[in-house]
């Protein structure tokens, strides 16, 4: 077993490693690389991938799920809210026109029954999350007129998909055969299947409870333990255990995660759960990918070639056609709506759940199935060459290309300019004059007790390491302007200053250091902002004891002042006199440092004549 | 003319339209060095000896500001007592500004008309700027009569842009002329230079 798990896996890594770079370098994106690599190591070409292909596609169609999971953990709830008009009304729009055209051409033409034509229709009508979403992303296109509005189509149908599973079942009662879906409920459950939508409601309401409730006080025990792996399985653990109660109970495991992470948008794990599951959604759905396309059946589509490729025009011409007319009642413009009604026309992952549920309730029988199931992955192979073609061929004749700077979508755009890492009393000081300023920080602290304090005070920080780059970036730190490391320890602000210039070249830094040892140390990695905490409240309490002491206060702080400078000053002289790095030479280099800082001191006061107002100094 | 320097003092720059028009509109020129005085010395605590530096290598010194309660900003008489010091700008062997152009241009709510005897403000803008006036006399300077911006507070660009040319041809009309007498006997403020 292990070894055909060696093996499974040698395949699918080899082939993403091979063919997703150079589908990269034809520009036709990453997803199309998988399914073309797909169908290579398939059983009609290459044939390193057999029958198995279906079982490792149902595996990977938790890639998927993972995907609904991230999308639910980044979408904003108040962002939600703001587009629904969009969400019901686009994407409404879109599936009951679909699925109205479509009903007759299955109904007429293809002789399906009543019941089978409308569950073939309504599974048709969705669209590809997975690809949409990564071409979005892999083409910066997601701040676009199209992209917003796609998420929106995409967002309805992943609801949609819950109604529609649910009343398939009722479908399939007037169908001839008819297989009861296999629930998995516990004997005492038993009797709730006779009432599907309680058990709807029942399971909703599960994962709310669970999501919002339980599940983040679950992450905060486990979170005290420090221990990152740890972190990582209690959130594979959570995001699969969800996914499994809503297969168990008949509903899509797709929109349950979503849901689980729309729940926790808001939540102070939200950065670290998404960078801890975000490798494991890239891999699988790229596992998911290449094993669609090892599952084309090529003799369907041999046999009967000319009534595939019929279905396969027809049925995305009329997505395309239906999604071109909805865009433009939405008003989109010309060139975005081509765009727009290209990214969605193709059929979609859910239609496979949804394809494989009529088929275990019978609605539809499995010859016609399987050819289904060919013309869907033809389309979603088809989806990502027809945008490839829009944009090197028919976009570029339509001149006007909107910025995808975002403008018009500003007011969703979540990142702030400034990120804060460490919230601690350094910190949470930054944090509050920033905040009284009118300036707001994304927050990233990793004691999940000051979080869950600090959450319950109205500030927003998240929970994690700010050292880990894959945070960083889900925080934004690719769009940020500032990034302020006030981290207590000095090695971590050390670390995250040869770190983050690599990675974020565009991000200034302001660095905490304890004393002149870190100054210089950060200052060798080219850290200007550097805020000593040990300077100024030392240099002022001098003020307060001289002001004891019967000094007056105006020329102490005008002495103080000056002091502040000629310190940050001698900082850098001194600086570029330090010789050695080695820890051995290290101490003795310190003690020489603080000698030459008193011999700086005594020129400095030799120098420094206080004449101002100072009448003495005057001759009449 | 080697230099000219254009020191701007405002407390809340970011309130003040007309300052920041010509703080910006200064900045254009070449010519022109500007120093945004409370951006750079926020603690109060003036570089003597580099605003002394400046001093010296500026042919003409303009000094903006608002007329906040018939006078300037304190930063401006913060920075006259710190950096026109006793033996350096006036006293014994204080004659390193001796001939030096200065020059104040000021924004004002008021009008010709109000600042006036018969006016509301009973005084014009050239009796309230005495003090600055025998300043620059004691350091023995070359002072010109100031340059209003009179109604700053409903001014518009137009206007405001109207008076930039005036400045400009100022500066210009300076840059040729070794003495200034011609100008300071005849015009009051500089706004009616031709």
């Amino acid at each position: 077993m292990a070894s055909d798990l060696f093996q499974n896996a040698l395949i699918y890594l080899g082939t993403a490693i091979v063919c997703v770079p150079l589908s990269k370098k034809l520009g036709i994106g990453s997803v199309l690389g998988y399914l073309i690599g797909g169908i290579l190591v398939g059983p009609f070409v290459i044939g390193l991938i057999g029958q198995e292909g279906h079982d490792v596609m149902h595996t990977a169609e938790f890639g998927v799920v993972m995907m609904l999971f991230v999308i639910g953990l980044e979408l904003n709830p108040a962002q939600f809210w703001k587009m629904r008009t969009k969400i019901v009304g686009l994407g409404g729009l879109q599936m009951l026109l679909t699925s109205i055209i479509l009903f007759p051409l299955l109904y007429f033409p293809l002789s399906f029954t009543f019941n089978a034509s409308l569950a073939l229709a309504l599974s048709f009508a969705m669209s590809s999350t997975a690809i949409v979403l990564q071409t979005l992303k892999e083409k910066s296109l997601d701040k676009t007129q199209a992209g917003q509005n796609a998420f929106s189509v995409l967002l309805f149908q992943d609801i949609a998909v819950i109604p529609i599973l649910a009343i398939l079942p009722l479908l399939a009662l007037n169908s001839a055969t008819n297989n009861n879906p296999p629930h998995h409920l516990p004997d005492f459950l038993l009797f709730i299947e006779d009432y599907p939508s309680l058990l709807l409601l029942l399971a909703v309401g599960f994962v709310f409870v669970l999501s919002k409730y339980l599940v983040p006080i679950f992450l905060r025990l486990i979170a005290k333990v420090h221990m990152r792996e740890l972190f990582t399985a209690a959130a594979l653990f959570f995001v699969i255990g969800i996914a499994w109660v809503m297969e168990r109970v008949g509903i899509s495991a797709a929109l349950g995660a979503f849901m689980a992470g729309v729940l926790l948008a808001n939540s102070e794990f939200r950065h670290e759960l998404e960078a801890d599951i975000n490798p494991f959604k890239g891999l699988l759905l790229g596992v998911f990918f290449t094993a669609v396309g090892s599952t084309i059946n090529f003799d369907i589509i041999a046999n009967e070639p000319l009534k595939i490729t019929l279905i396969v025009v027809i049925l995305m011409f009329v997505k395309w056609a239906v999604l071109y007319f909805v865009g433009k009642k939405f008003k989109l413009v010309s060139d975005q709506n081509i765009l727009f009604a290209f990214l969605l026309c193709q059929v979609g992952e859910f239609a496979f759940v949804l394809l494989s549920s009529i088929g275990l309730l019978g609605i539809v029988p499995k010859e016609e199935l399987d050819l289904f199931m060919a013309v869907v992955t033809i389309s979603m192979m088809v989806s990502p060459l027809l945008l490839f073609i829009n944009e090197k061929f028919i976009a570029p004749k339509f001149g006007v290309k909107e910025e995808s700077s975002g403008k018009i979508f500003d007011e969703i755009d979540e990142h702030n300019k400034v990120i804060l890492i460490g919230f601690g009393h350094f910190g949470s000081t930054i944090g509050r004059f920033l905040r009284a300023n009118n300036t707001h920080a994304t927050i990233i602290d990793n004691d999940s007790d000051r979080v869950n304090l600090l959450r319950k005070m109205g500030f927003k920080v998240f929970y994690g390491d700010g050292t880990r780059l894959d945070l960083l970036e889900s925080a934004g730190a690719n769009e940020a302007q500032i990034l302020i490391s006030a981290i207590d320890n000095p090695y971590a602000n050390i670390e995250l200053s040869e770190l983050l210039p690599k990675h974020f070249p565009n991000l200034k830094l302001f660095v905490r250091a304890k004393n002149r040892n870190d100054a210089y140390e950060l200052m060798d990695k080219g850290i200007t902002h550097i805020h000593r905490e040990s300077l100024i409240d030392s240099v002022y309490m001098g003020v307060d004891i001289l002001s004891e002491l019967g000094l007056r206060k105006y020329t102490l702080y005008r002495k103080a002042q000056d002091f502040i400078n000629y310190d940050n000053e001698a900082l850098e002289k001194l600086y570029r006199h330090r010789t050695t790095n080695e820890y051995i030479g290290r101490l003795r280099e310190e003690i020489e440092i603080q000698e030459s800082l008193l011999q700086e001191d005594k020129l400095f006061l030799e120098k420094a004549e206080d004449n101002a107002w100072d009448s003495s100094v005057r001759e009449i | 003319m080697k230099k000219i320097y254009v020191l701007v003092f405002h407390p809340r720059l970011e309130s003040s339209m007309v300052n920041r028009f010509l703080l910006n509109a200064f900045l254009t020129r070449e010519d022109i060095v500007v120093n945004d005085m409370y951006e750079l010395y926020p603690d109060f605590n003036i570089d003597v000896l580099k605003e002394q530096q400046d001093l010296l290598d500026a042919d003409l010194v303009i000094i903006q500001h608002p007329f906040y309660w018939y006078s300037a900003p304190p930063l401006v008489k913060q920075w006259i007592d710190l950096v026109l010091e006793h033996g350096w700008a006036y006293g014994r062997g204080g004659n390193k500004l001796q001939d030096k152009k200065i020059l104040h241009l000021i924004s004002s709510g008021g009008t010709f008309e109000t600042y006036c005897n018969e006016g509301k403000n009973l005084f014009t803008y050239i009796d309230l700027l005495r003090p600055f006036e025998m300043t620059y006399k004691l350091c023995q300077m070359n002072q010109l009569p100031p340059y209003i911006i009179p109604n700053a507070r409903n001014i518009n660009t137009k206007n405001l842009e109207e008076h930039f040319r005036q400045i400009e041809h100022v500066i210009d009309k300076l840059k040729l002329l070794e003495s200034t007498d011609s100008i300071s006997k005849n015009i009051n403020y500089l706004n009616e230079l031709t």
